[in-house]
């Protein structure tokens, strides 16, 4: 449980951050919180040469309100974004990361750049369909959630790429839940439902190599408010995963686990809209 | 590389490896054995301490990244003549131990709770230390042991008269206890 060897680079800035991941030539790894990263490495499941700190550099740990939207460095951390009250969704989606010390550390940008498809941030990302700004060594370009997360670990992010910001509208309204079996754990299921702009957004987590975005239950939800709606986007998001067998469960179980965490995701959207709380 | 750091209140200066981890420095390099290391990747919480307040799994962060950082260990909870923390003496009276190696970690993930949240319920308890795995108590005097730290700091939170060195920290402490305050 140590990691093997490897040189460290306290990053100043982004552009010497870059500097160094370039200089790397593919072998470097940028570490923030360290919370997945950390483990990876304690295990050997990757040996890169070289870390680039991006704790110090200044300003990555920014957060700012606009009028229906938060703009985020990569360095905001999970506790952070626990403690704010601009969007009680990432408030709440804050709280079913690990523990307070996993909090602490683990950051905003980290998890969406480690894209597990697991993690919370992914799927809120997802649903509130997020704008990832990244820098590299020919300058930023921005990309959209939908086309961010290619596969399971996957981030569209080269080897001497960064992400610097995250943009994430606020929500009308929203409604986050979550099936894990311990206080902490991954998600076996996690859905979000958010309104934005008056539509429908409605992200599963935990199936897949991706966050997925069930497209039929937005559809179905529309305009109506009424249980038969509800039940049927449930139903329809549960038809609509295919997700696999393993040790944690069966697909039967994640597929009929899907249906009802999603209709507890949308009621929750929903009567907090009618309770005007958002 | 060099880094330096103070630990409970004393400066140090260590050369280590950018791979050696934070507990492993603090186990290895000053002598400070007090944190555990259980699983050595970030399950298991033995290894929680604090650095500049904030409550941090010793074998997730390196030591490196420690650089200029204030860090709280379990050596550091007890006052300087000794006399222990009112959460080290609630698990003493509640049996909030048995082998003991989970223990530094529940302190100083008590102590991060009890820093945020002046009465949680057993409830509250339990959800935010689900971090510290314990496989001796069942974890039945553990939240007895932080609820009665909880009522025994917040009886004396508001007073004047505190009575205890543990409370009026010398200045070699001072640092330590000013870190130990979270600043979000």
């Amino acid at each position: 449980m140590k990691p093997a060897p490897f040189d460290y680079i306290r990053a100043e800035s982004v552009a010497s951050c870059i500097q160094s991941l370039a200089d790397a030539s593919g072998d470097g790894k940028i570490i923030a919180g360290g919370q997945s990263l950390a483990p990876v490495l304690a295990m050997r499941l990757s040996r890169p040469s070289v870390l680039v700190d991006i704790n110090r550099i200044p300003g990555l740990g920014a957060m700012e309100r606009h009028d229906d939207s938060l703009s985020l460095g990569p360095l905001v951390r999970h506790a952070d974004l626990v403690e704010q009250r601009h969007s009680l969704l990432l408030a709440e989606a804050g709280r079913w990361i690990g523990h307070p010390a996993i909090r602490s550390r683990g950051t905003l940008g980290g998890s969406i750049s480690h894209s597990d498809p697991s993690a919370e941030w992914p799927v809120v990302a997802s649903a509130l369909e997020a704008m990832m700004t990244v820098a590299g060594p020919a300058g930023k370009r921005k990309v959209h959630a939908s086309e961010f997360f290619l596969g399971a670990l996957e981030p569209d992010l080269e080897p001497d790429e960064m992400l610097v910001g995250i943009e994430m509208p606020i929500p009308q309204t929203w409604g986050f839940a979550e099936l894990s079996r311990r206080h902490g754990d991954f998600g076996l299921v996690t859905v979000v439902t958010a309104l934005v702009e008056d539509r429908w957004r409605i992200a599963i987590g935990g199936i897949g190599a991706v966050p997925l975005r069930a497209e039929e239950s937005e559809a179905i939800l529309g305009d109506r408010r009424d249980d038969e709606a509800v039940r049927q986007a449930a139903r329809a998001a549960g038809a609509a995963v295919e997700p696999g067998d393993d040790i944690h469960a069966s697909k039967e179980y994640r597929a009929a686990m899907v249906e009802e965490f999603t209709h507890r995701s949308i009621v929750q959207a929903l009567s907090a809209s009618a309770a005007g709380v958002h | 590389m060099q880094v330096n750091i103070a630990v409970n209140g004393t400066n140090a200066v260590i050369d280590v490896d950018p791979r050696r981890t934070l507990a492993d420095a603090l186990r290895e390099d000053l002598g400070l054995t007090g944190t555990h290391l259980g699983c050595e990747h970030g399950v298991c919480g033995a290894c929680t301490v604090m650095v500049d307040g904030q409550p941090v799994r010793a074998c997730l962060m390196f030591a490196v990244q420690a650089e200029g950082c204030s860090i709280t260990t379990i050596e550091g909870l007890a006052s300087d003549v000794g006399e222990p923390h009112p959460l080290q003496r609630a698990f003493c009276d509640r049996h909030g131990l048995q082998c003991g190696f989970c223990t530094p970690g529940m302190l100083m993930s008590a102590l991060d709770l009890l820093h945020r949240e002046e009465k949680p319920s057993r409830e509250r308890i339990r959800e935010e230390m689900s971090g510290n795995i314990c496989r001796c108590t069942g974890y039945v005097g553990i939240v007895d042991a932080v609820e009665q730290a909880a009522e025994e700091l917040a009886r004396w939170s508001d007073k004047d008269d505190v009575p205890n060195s543990w409370t009026k920290p010398t200045d070699a402490a001072e640092t330590a206890v000013a870190a130990d305050r979270p600043q979000r």
